[in-house]
């Protein structure tokens, strides 16, 4: 049953995901590949589109990738899935524990699992970027280097952190995806 | 009936931050306060930074557990329920669109060859939101050893192909720090009470 597993699946990953937007990727990669129901190439697609639009990333993902699978069914089951954790909890934070976050064990647990969300995000960003440059996932595979993607890679990234350095802000994501949409016509057409 | 005004308005602005927030929770955070706090009065400001350290602090996306408890606190249940699905129906309806649409768009070759840069844009971004928050952390001994026990597992049984869930890592990281927790948290009240001497001998 396709819907139920969508469901759950994103039920699961509503109520694990701390951290906000790229806390949930690792999971929700793990999830889409196990699945097979999207391939790593379409993943990444997906969350490019995701960082275009407007709203939460966690929603996004959601809505695409249960659109993907079932259409619009499965679109509504996925987001339902990963809203409706939020949604329980934080009324019941907000009827009953007002000041849940005064207690300090419960301090001691969310400062204590942020370490791991940061190493899940950059182990996810490192496994992708061997995947998908050196073309390696794992033992018995060979290396195929990709000197496109890399050479994308370091000019997004150079573009990133100048940005950064002399402007004091953030270049904006939805320009660095244009700017490397750009980059990748360049790349194939030259 | 005042409370279903207050539901309808809720909707609105809800669904106006939800149609104009790109790049997640963080960029949703200032336009709700220029919203709710500046512009409407319905937070005072201390209150809005108590919902955003919950929206932060809870699982799922700061977007919907902000509206969800912004929601609750200007008309109950049904404000709550407004309001978040309000925040989410806009990214719902665009992203089924572009969903319907997409495989057609791909299909396209210069599409194609775009989004062969794409995701290694993506690649950078999720890497550079990383850093970012490692950076941010403090730099305590449980943070780094956390920290790079979690890169280092996670990349070695990805490599040998070994599936183990992300949600493992989290609970298992959660349940360590309570225990440690609770650990310093008995410590303390022994040495506390053996401060004190006897006096407090009933007391469990």
């Amino acid at each position: 049953m396709i819907y139920l597993t969508l469901f759950l699946t994103f039920l699961k990953i509503g109520a694990v995901s701390f951290g906000g937007g790229y806390g949930m990727i690792s999971l929700i990669r793990e999830t889409v590949l196990e699945n097979a129901w999207l391939t790593e190439e379409e993943f990444l697609n997906f969350i490019a589109v995701a960082e275009s639009t407007p709203g939460p990333l966690a929603v996004n993902m959601a809505t695409f990738i249960g659109s993907s699978q079932v259409g619009f069914l499965g679109a509504l089951v996925a987001t339902l899935g990963v809203i409706l954790p939020s949604f329980v909890i934080i009324l019941i934070i907000a009827a009953l524990i007002k000041n849940l976050l005064k207690y300090a064990g419960v301090k001691s647990v969310l400062s204590g699992i942020r370490p791991t969300i940061v190493g899940l995000i950059l182990s996810t960003a490192l496994t992708m970027f061997v995947t998908q440059i050196f073309g390696f996932t794992s033992v018995g595979d060979t290396f195929s280097f990709d000197w496109r993607a890399l050479a994308i890679f370091l000019i997004v990234a150079a573009v990133a952190v100048l940005w950064r350095v002399f402007k004091k802000r953030q270049f904006s994501p939805i320009l660095l995806i244009l700017l490397s949409g750009a980059l990748g016509i360049l790349v194939n057409v030259i | 009936m005042p409370k279903f005004k207050t539901c309808l308005k809720l909707f609105l602005v809800m669904f106006k931050i939800g149609l104009f927030t790109f790049g997640g929770g963080y960029a949703m955070i200032s336009l709700l306060e220029s919203e709710l706090v500046s512009k409407r009065k319905w937070l005072e400001s201390d209150e809005f930074l108590n919902v955003v350290a919950i929206a932060e602090s809870t699982p799922g996306p700061v977007a919907i557990n902000a509206a969800t408890y912004v929601g609750y606190k200007l008309a109950g249940f049904w404000g709550s329920l407004a309001a978040t699905v309000a925040v989410a129906l806009p990214s719902f309806l665009i992203i089924f669109l572009i969903s319907l649409f997409f495989d057609a768009f791909l299909s396209l070759k210069h599409v194609a060859y775009a989004f062969d840069g794409i995701r290694v844009c993506v690649i950078f971004l999720i890497l550079s939101a990383g850093v970012k928050m490692l950076i941010k952390l403090e730099k305590t001994v449980w943070n780094i050893v956390v920290s790079s026990l979690v890169i280092a597992v996670t990349i070695a049984l990805s490599v040998l192909s070994i599936a183990f869930s992300s949600v493992w890592y989290i609970l298992i990281t959660a349940g360590l720090a309570l225990l440690l927790y609770l650990f310093s948290y008995f410590r303390a009240r022994r040495k506390e009470k053996s401060d004190k001497q006897p006096d407090e001998e009933g007391k469990q």
